[in-house]
């Protein structure tokens, strides 16, 4: 059985504008110990992909669909349950640390509060643990400065903060909604590095939300993208990137300068991303598409295949090869 | 060699910081965002500068602007010092130099329509430009950046992140700048709108002759798009070479360090190329390390570097490095190229 199944979610709010459909119908499973990346453009619904599977949905709005974490829906789970799988089981990083982090809280605080809840331990045994978490994601003097609040640390030390709270108690899976994308490279570079270390010494699965294809090819076993709340392709990482087979795919692969390579001009996808609360018929990528058919406009296409799985209309021979 | 457009001579920006909780008789601590900055930018050329967040690359481009306060050095521009220019002439000089910002959204006033943004300095620096030739100016210019001319009586909040830049390049455009300075101009962007921008300002820099300063913290995104590089650290230039030079052939241990961080979509050769992260964080801009300020992250720092500040020197024609050691390759080879 998988770690993780999500089965067609959608996830709806709604707005005094009308109802925007941020996810339509999102389905992928989430192995034991794999790193599964989910790439898309902001307004993909990649994000409230994971929030709903977590029940972190604005109060607005509404998963309908299944989140199967070990064959347990989540999304019907009381809130007692829930609870107990969140951060004990699962667990979430989010993009900025600063605002995760609680400012009026030491960070010794914080961290023992989780262990407490979950683990019923002593708030002294609390701190030893979370210390020497801080030690596992390479804080350097740990037991000295866990007494410190979170303003007192760089961008990147919270984000290992961050990182060592999610681990306490060692989840099974870990989701990180873009982890990095606050930090300096070079920074990114050493969390990226954590990251690979942490799923060896504790084989955590890990979903990385993210749109730096760059980010992806270095760490991620497979590969989901997303665009208008649907998902395009996915596979193996190594597979989409070398045979991507979706327009949207190959457009965005082709629109990232390349620091390895000398390209002449950057093949950039026409238009812009799709307005969530008045989303095309068909295909929500067809306005832009540049291998757009007639029948884009008004099917939805349906993913196909098993292990390099795409929707498209057009068959992968007939797209053209540029 | 042709004259240069732009000189930046040893230029200095200290900012006084008063400390929380002061008496009014504490004295103030200064932090030196820029500490003796000198490139040139030639007629025509693009002009990338790449670091890190505090690295005052940002500040720089503000001090060409006249918005930060400039505490030593000198901005020649076109042979003439701006910084010690009557007010009057500074304004006249101003048009040539313009700025695109960061935030397209936040750049531009939420109360005033797309044509009115744009023909703003226009009718600032030519106010007895009749207003048919205004508009005409506008559409003519809408239309070269992408926009329908249609949209000119529209209001920012009706436009995408991508079509806000777009605006904000239109209204740099509308004096007929010969230098653009463009501050991250698509590091808010999606990726597949920021190709899109990308390509306008490259084509548009062909275009018009423009030179321009393109500063951004992606250096795939500068590499693209530069003839020269500037890399920077903690207000301290630490490299400078052609963008093919540059990243072929990077010399400075920050450069290699910051080559080897940047991830390539390419999971064969992301996964199995040697990787030099650099360990640490950027230390306080308020206390900097003495001598050379990499050296609290440098693998191959020793005990010299603590003394004087590493001089520049010419590795190779328009190649200077301000490390004496960039000749040790403790690094070995992070530089691949497919």
């Amino acid at each position: 059985m998988s770690l993780l199944q999500i089965k067609d979610l959608r996830v709806e709010f709604q707005t005094g504008d009308g109802a925007v459909n941020a996810v339509n119908g999102v389905s992928f499973n989430v192995e034991k110990g794999e790193t599964l990346a989910i790439v898309g453009e902001s307004g993909s619904g990649k994000s409230q992909t994971a929030f709903a599977a977590m029940g972190l949905l604005a109060r607005n709005g509404k998963a309908i669909g299944q989140a199967l974490y070990e064959g347990k829906d989540l999304l019907t789970m009381s809130r007692k349950e829930l609870n107990r799988i969140r951060s004990n089981e699962v667990a979430m990083i989010f993009q900025d640390p600063m605002t995760s982090l609680n400012p009026y809280m030491r960070i010794s605080d914080q961290m023992a509060e989780v262990l407490q809840l979950h683990k019923g331990m002593s708030k002294k045994d609390a701190v030893n643990e979370a210390a020497k978490m801080l030690d596992a994601v390479r804080i350097p003097d740990a037991k000295a400065r866990i007494t410190m609040y979170p303003h007192e640390f760089s961008g990147g030390m919270r984000q290992r903060i961050m990182i060592a709270m999610a681990l306490l108690c060692q989840p099974k899976l870990l989701i990180a909604d873009e982890p990095t994308t606050a930090l300096d490279v070079t920074v990114q570079a050493q969390i990226m590095e954590l990251f690979g270390d942490i799923r060896k010494e504790f084989g955590t699965a890990v979903i990385l939300i993210t749109h730096d294809l760059g980010v992806v090819a270095g760490f991620c076993d497979r590969t989901l993208v997303l665009y208008g709340g649907q998902v395009m392709e996915e596979a193996e990482t190594e597979a989409l990137f070398a045979r991507p087979s979706h327009p949207y795919t190959r457009g965005l692969l082709r629109a990232v300068p390349r620091f390895d390579r000398k390209d002449e001009a950057l093949l950039a996808i026409a238009g812009e991303p799709p307005d969530m609360s008045r989303l095309p018929e068909g295909c929500p990528f067809a306005p832009r598409c540049a291998e757009v058919r007639d029948i884009c406009q008004t099917a939805k296409p349906v993913i196909a295949g098993e292990a390099h799985r795409r929707a498209c209309h057009v068959p992968t021979e007939e797209l053209s090869h540029v | 060699m042709s004259d240069p457009i732009l000189s930046v001579r040893d230029l200095r920006v200290t900012f006084d910081i008063k400390p929380s909780g002061a008496w009014p008789w504490t004295p103030h601590k200064s932090l030196q965002a820029v500490g003796g900055m000198s490139f040139d930018v030639q007629p025509g050329e693009c002009l990338g500068v790449v670091g890190e967040s505090g690295s005052g690359k940002s500040t720089i481009a503000r001090a060409i602007c006249g918005l930060a306060p400039v505490t030593g050095g000198d901005v020649l521009f076109e042979g003439e010092s701006l910084l010690s220019m009557s007010p009057e002439a500074r304004r006249h000089h101003r048009r040539y130099v313009q700025m695109v910002f960061q935030d397209p959204l936040a750049a531009l006033n939420p109360r005033m329509t797309v044509g009115e943004i744009i023909a703003e300095p226009l009718i600032t620096h030519e106010p007895k430009l009749p207003k048919a030739e205004v508009r005409k100016r506008v559409q003519d210019l809408m239309e070269r950046v992408g926009l329908l001319p249609n949209l000119v009586n529209r209001y920012p909040h009706e436009f995408s992140g991508g079509q806000c830049q777009r605006i904000g390049i239109a209204r740099a455009l509308i004096l007929k700048p010969k230098l653009l300075i463009c501050d991250e101009p698509v590091s808010a962007l999606d990726v597949s709108v920021q190709a899109q921008v990308v390509n306008l300002l490259k084509e548009l820099q062909k275009d018009l002759g423009l030179s321009m300063i393109f500063i951004a913290h992606d250096l795939s995104v500068v590499k693209h798009i530069s003839d020269r590089i500037a890399v920077m650290y903690l207000g301290r230039m630490m490299e400078v070479a052609g963008a093919e030079a540059l990243t072929s052939n990077p010399r400075h241990p920050y450069t290699r360090g910051l080559i080897s961080s940047v991830p390539v979509p390419d999971p064969v050769l992301e996964k199995s190329r040697p990787r030099a992260v650099i360990s640490g964080e950027l230390p306080s801009p308020l206390d900097p390390p003495s001598g050379c300020v990499f050296r609290t992250r440098c693998p191959i720092t020793r005990e010299a570097c603590a003394g004087e500040r590493p001089a520049v020197a010419q590795v190779a024609d328009g190649h200077l490095v301000s490390c004496p050691y960039h000749q040790d390759n403790a690094f070995g080879d992070v530089v691949q190229t497919a």
